[in-house]
């Protein structure tokens, strides 16, 4: 579904998903929300860290319960409140530059450390976001994943645009601002990485030194 | 003793070693020399170590009251292992709950033998290297005594059906900071992730395929995981806090796994990546 979602891209994902929701709606069996949540509480009884970090991680946010409730594709009405809800949490540098160091890019492109259960306490290692695993980037690194598209070359296909480097920014800092029930993890409104680790980001996507569009 | 002898001397065919272990490329190429070598002979599978190891601590009087788990009821009737782990998951009137094999030895390790459930759940898998802890040996043990077997648990008690649909329900359920299910790995045929095969696991054929292969030999790792353990893999890739052995979630999840397998043959302990 995903794949065909992507090879139509975002117009006709719309015009797809407006008719397929229903059919998939009714497939599911029905579980008692209350009782899923019970047992998430019940199944992770010890935290490496504060309760306070863990806790908020067992339950979805209101734009995880739709698009689970919709197996990731929502229809237009859904997809569009989504859209407009994830699209506000985004947050900007205040210096206005969008593009940071791509070699910095590179480096957390590779990394997928934090955040997991072993990587507490806490270290003083900033948090990947490990693009590579999901996402092909360069011509020189053979391990990678492919649940998203394929990167390579993004900036230089886009010429290196304005908008286009305001839309990696946001595609990066919140996927479904453009793309509702994303499969790529909302790195910058989950607080994964910094407003300065997606500039550096972006200038892996973007520059035209960069070894992405080489 | 033959069996170690054969293992030992795969190792040192393959030098195997943690290190030379980290490398993804260099694992696929210890996996198929491994398989080459159990095409050549079947019993130089590392696995079956544990195997051997599970049936001997099966069968040893262990624990405060010093009883064997021999009286054990995997679902058959007490004492009966050969094809118990393909009806399982099932509902246990005794316990009154539905239970994976290692929920259910875990069960027998407390009341049978009076282990501290406590003490079993603390840290009940291997790190890297270790080998596969008593109540994994065991489990292995059952699992192999249904090799060549089909998935056969019929799961449809009402108890049982909640279970199952529980377990979709939770495969489904994204959340954490990478907002991740395990849809969002395991929900298309022939994705992966870096360079290693996602198994579409929410479908049949897929399932049936992978499912009867656990607990595994998994050579980057080298030792044998459990199907428990292999979630909690999972969740601390979705970066979810450790997932309790026994819990309600671990026997839905399988449950629904075992479910969508239903047909598949199961061949444990398998090798893997
Ligand atoms: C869990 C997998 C996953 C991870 C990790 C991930 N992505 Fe994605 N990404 C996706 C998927 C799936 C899509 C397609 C859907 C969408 O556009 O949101 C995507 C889309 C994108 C797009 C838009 C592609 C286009 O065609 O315009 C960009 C840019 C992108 N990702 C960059 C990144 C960067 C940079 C990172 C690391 C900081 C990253 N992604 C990490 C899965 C992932
Ligand atoms: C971020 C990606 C990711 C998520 C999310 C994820 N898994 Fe996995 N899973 C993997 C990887 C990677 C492997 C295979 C590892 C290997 O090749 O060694 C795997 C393997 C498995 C296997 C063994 C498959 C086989 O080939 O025999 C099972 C079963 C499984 N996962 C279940 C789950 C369940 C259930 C969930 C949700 C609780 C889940 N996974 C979530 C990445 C993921």
């Amino acid at each position: 579904m995903h794949k065909i979602a992507i090879a139509l891209g975002l117009t006709g994902f719309l015009a797809v998903i407006a008719v397929v929701p229903a059919t998939l709606a009714q497939q599911r069996p029905t579980v008692d929300a209350a009782k899923v949540d019970a047992a998430i509480q019940a199944a992770f009884p010890t935290f490496p860290t504060a309760a306070s970090d863990w806790t908020p991680r067992l339950a979805p946010d209101e734009t995880m319960k739709q698009c689970v409730a919709n197996d990731n594709l929502p229809p237009k009405a859904v997809g569009d409140a989504i859209m407009a809800r994830e699209k506000a949490t985004i947050q900007y540098p205040t210096d206005g530059k969008l593009v940071g160091d791509w070699k910095k890019g590179e480096t957390l492109a590779q990394s997928g450390f934090g955040l997991r259960f072993t990587d507490y306490p806490a270290r003083d290692r900033p948090n990947g976001g490990n693009c590579y695993a999901c996402h092909q980037l360069t011509k020189t690194e053979v391990s990678y994943g492919t649940i998203g598209p394929s990167l390579l070359a993004y900036g230089k296909i886009r010429n290196f645009g304005e908008a286009e480097t305001k839309a990696a920014y946001e595609k990066i800092y919140n996927p479904h601002a453009s793309y509702p029930c994303s499969l790529m993890p909302r790195l910058g409104n989950n607080k994964v990485l910094t407003i300065e680790q997606i500039k550096d980001a972006v200038a892996l996507l973007m520059s035209p030194d960069s070894p992405v569009n080489q | 003793m033959e069996l170690k002898r054969t293992l030992v001397a795969v190792l040192l065919v393959i030098g195997l070693s943690p290190v030379a272990m980290a490398q993804d490329l260099d694992t696929e190429k210890a996996i198929e020399r491994y398989r080459q070598m159990l095409k050549a002979d079947p019993w130089s599978n590392p696995g079956l170590l544990d195997v051997d190891r599970g049936e001997t601590l099966w069968a040893t009087p262990r624990g405060p009251k010093n009883v064997s788990l021999e009286q054990c009821d995997l679902g058959k009737g007490p004492g009966k292992v050969d094809g118990a782990f393909a009806e399982l998951p099932r509902y246990f009137a005794d316990a009154d709950r539905v239970m994976d094999v290692e929920t259910r030895i875990l069960w027998c390790m407390e009341k049978l033998q009076g282990f501290n459930r406590a003490d079993l759940i603390k840290s009940p898998h291997p790190s890297g290297g270790q080998p596969v802890k008593e109540l994994g040996a065991m489990a292995t043990y059952v699992a192999n005594k249904s090799s060549g077997m089909k998935f056969a648990a019929k799961l449809d008690q009402p108890k049982e059906r909640e279970t199952v649909a529980l377990g979709q329900a939770l495969f489904n359920r994204r959340s954490g900071p990478f907002d991740f299910a395990c849809t969002t790995c395991h929900a298309e045929t022939g994705k992966r992730i870096r360079l290693q095969g996602l198994p579409f696991l929410s479908n049949p054929e897929e399932a049936r395929k992978v499912i009867g292969e656990w607990p595994a030999y998994r050579v980057s790792s080298t030792h044998v995981m459990t199907m428990q353990h292999r979630l909690v893999d999972c969740f601390w890739q979705m970066r979810m806090p450790p997932l309790e052995l026994g819990s309600d979630v671990s026997v839905a999840l399988i449950a629904y796994l075992a479910k969508t397998a239903e047909g598949g043959e199961i061949n444990a302990p398998a090798l893997k990546r």
